[in-house]
């Protein structure tokens, strides 16, 4: 462990290596979790089939480029559109009947069952091998080789980039996007405004799965999905909502990326095998400190 | 409702069947063991989950735990540790019969206290958090639990280990040992769980349940009666979790120490099946899905994992109550509407 240390800091432009690339795909985990702090906020629902969603994406990407031989990059707006009316679909069946529930662990058990239902599914289908669907767009070499950047994780990091500006300007100005915000501000008072409650949630889950799609269409290109590896992204978006606030578009977006080239850095240094261990550990000990914090003023975080 | 007579009744004579039972069907001894196992899981599963209102994804976590101690127990107490070049997940200990049990003992015992620790540093953290965030803090316990246990060398890594083999000079069988080991730790557990559930502990879990703020108001240290209520729990798990791993002979960190996808899932959904929050629910909710995993689900040619998620999903959705609180909720009904005739 401690040689790897000494090897960041011997070699620097490795370092700056690792932190890059982190950053890069590191926006790709904060549209993921965009999407559930966007459920979260607005349905006060959150979704534990969030990485299930991711990969099921993935797999729609995967097969369109082998089956039908459609580029990778140009999947991506068809498993938006297959991934929103999957998000509808879900909608009407199981969500739609959680709405309202008291008992919030009804709704964690639900969106559970649905993460295992997805799973062992895409297992039937798919098989339980790795795929991937790179491109192979080649690398990018800058100062003299001592930094290497795969174009398909500059590509991805642009893409997810232009989704997010897109989302924004759509939140900010659509009809569409107010309804949404004047529901998660006060959803009795816009139903009263004449706001349908029913349409902008069904719409609102509608757009965090297709934000999921589109982040395991971009996931899938640059590195491998299985079924059960859906859990890892779960946690990644918890994470990286927990520590920006629900509300907070452009929090998620830099602490997705930091928590990225983190990741990358730690996972370096004490080995791959333990990377997605040290998410949840760290994950765990953010919030037991809030809870003791919240302790000393008697409140407790709920 | 049935009496408490009659239902004493109705367990006596349970025992008494599930005594005889391995002798009439001998080749099927492991199967019904594994009923057993099952409903110590699902009973320790509701006692968090279902009492106390907190769904926790992450007790997996306690049946590993005293899977791994007691095998580690039973390989190193009688020898002189490992062989400089052994790999781990290879080394079979050949144990004679007294040294066998006294380890299988210590270890049980060894795993059930680790367990207990864990359960009381984990919980007097995470416990202190209620709603999404708790659910959250467990789902990911199991997993990291695999994620570490796979690259530790000591206890076989990814490999996972093997457990003592069985002395073959015993006149009882290793099926049906564990058979009656499993049977004896099921009834304590039920009975244990039943005078807990009946006490002031167990009204003060359910006040948690009901309201979390007032019970809290009134003078109950709520986050210390749900570390209890984890720790006993644990207890019970780890023990389960030191047969299970003689009883497969074998232990792997993903596949069989750490399952999620296996015993993870299967602890909630029979309790939930079965109805949360009552101490028939789990037993039944054990009884009715591991007999029906066994006879027809290998039917369904590998879509029967695909069965249990929708199976979870419905009965969340569409039965949140399980089997028993489907029929008192009926029974309430149409004692309601006697009783309005009866008015008329």
């Amino acid at each position: 462990m401690i040689t790897y240390i000494k090897i960041l800091i011997d070699s620097p432009e490795f370092l700056a290596q690792l932190i890059i690339n982190g950053l890069l795909v590191g926006a790709i985990f904060a549209l993921i979790a965009y999407g559930l702090a966007l459920i979260w906020g607005v349905m006060d629902i959150i979704n534990f089939a969030q990485g299930e969603m991711v990969i099921f994406g993935g797999y729609i990407t995967y097969t369109l480029f082998y089956q039908f031989g459609i580029h990778p990059i140009l999947t991506i707006p068809i498993v938006a559109v297959l991934l929103f009316v999957f998000g509808l679909f879900i909608y009407k069946t199981v969500i739609y009947r959680l709405l309202g529930e008291k008992d919030i662990f009804i709704t964690i058990l639900a969106t559970f069952g649905l993460a295992i239902l997805m799973q062992q599914l895409m297992q039937a289908i798919f098989g339980p091998d790795v795929v991937t669907a790179n491109p192979e767009l080649g690398m990018q070499f800058l100062f003299d080789g001592a930094l290497i950047i795969s174009n398909i994780q500059l590509v991805s990091f642009i893409i997810a980039v232009f989704v997010a500006i897109v989302l924004f300007v759509v939140m900010k100005y659509s009809r569409l996007g107010q309804t949404i915000r004047a529901t998660a501000q006060n959803p009795r008072a816009a139903r009263i405004l004449g706001i349908n409650i029913d349409r902008v949630y069904a719409n609102t889950f509608a757009i965090n799965a297709a934000l999921c799609g589109i982040g395991g269409s971009l996931v899938v290109m640059i590195w491998t999905i299985h079924p059960f590896i859906g859990l890892v992204y779960t946690f990644r978006s918890f994470f990286i909502v927990i520590l920006a606030g629900l509300g907070n578009f452009m929090g998620i977006i830099f602490t997705g990326m930091g928590i990225s080239a983190f990741e990358n850095v730690t996972g370096f240094i004490i080995g791959a095998e333990f990377q997605a261990a040290v998410i949840f550990c760290l994950l765990v000990i953010i919030l037991i400190t809030r809870s003791i914090r919240a302790r000393k003023k008697r409140q407790y975080i709920h | 409702m049935i009496t408490k007579d009659k239902q004493n009744t109705l367990i006596w004579l349970g025992l008494v069947i599930s005594t005889i039972v391995p002798f009439l069907f001998p080749n099927h001894i492991t199967l019904l063991t594994y009923i057993w196992v099952m409903i110590i899981l699902a009973l320790t599963w509701d006692m968090l989950g279902g009492q106390t209102g907190y769904t926790s994804f992450g007790n997996i976590l306690f049946l590993g735990v005293g899977m791994y101690v007691c095998a580690v127990v039973q390989r190193d107490m009688f020898s002189s540790g490992l062989g400089r070049f052994e790999r781990v997940s290879e080394v079979v200990v050949n144990l004679n019969v007294s040294e066998y049990f006294i380890s299988l003992a210590v270890g049980t015992l060894s795993g059930a206290i680790v367990a207990v620790v864990l359960a009381v540093i984990l919980g007097s953290g995470i416990l202190g958090m209620r709603g999404h965030y708790f659910a959250i803090c467990t789902l990911g316990l199991g997993h990291a639990a695999a994620e570490i246990a796979s690259g530790i060398d000591y206890i076989g890594a990814g490999s996972g280990m093997v457990t003592p083999l069985y002395p073959s000079e015993l006149l009882i069988g290793k099926e049906a040992f564990y058979y009656y080991a499993f049977l004896l730790v099921a009834v304590a557990t039920f009975f244990l769980f039943r005078k807990i559930y009946q006490s002031q502990f167990g009204l003060a879990l359910n006040a948690i349940r009901d309201n979390e703020n007032k019970a809290e108001s009134m003078g109950i240290h709520t986050t210390q009666y749900k570390i209890a209520g984890w720790s006993i729990s644990a207890f019970f798990l780890a023990i389960a979790g030191a047969g299970i791993g003689n009883v497969i002979g074998f232990i792997d960190p993903v596949e069989i120490a750490f399952s999620g996808p296996t015993f993870g899932v299967w602890m909630i959904v029979m309790a939930i099946l079965g109805g949360k929050g009552t101490i028939w629910g789990p037993v039944l909710g054990a009884v009715i899905l591991y007999s029906a995993k066994e006879t027809f689900w290998t039917y369904l040619l590998g879509w029967d994992k695909v069965a249990l998620g929708l199976l979870i999903l419905i009965v969340v959705v569409y039965f949140p109550k399980g089997i028993l609180g489907y029929f008192k909720d009926r029974k309430q009904l149409s004692n309601s509407i006697l009783s309005q005739k009866g008015e008329e």
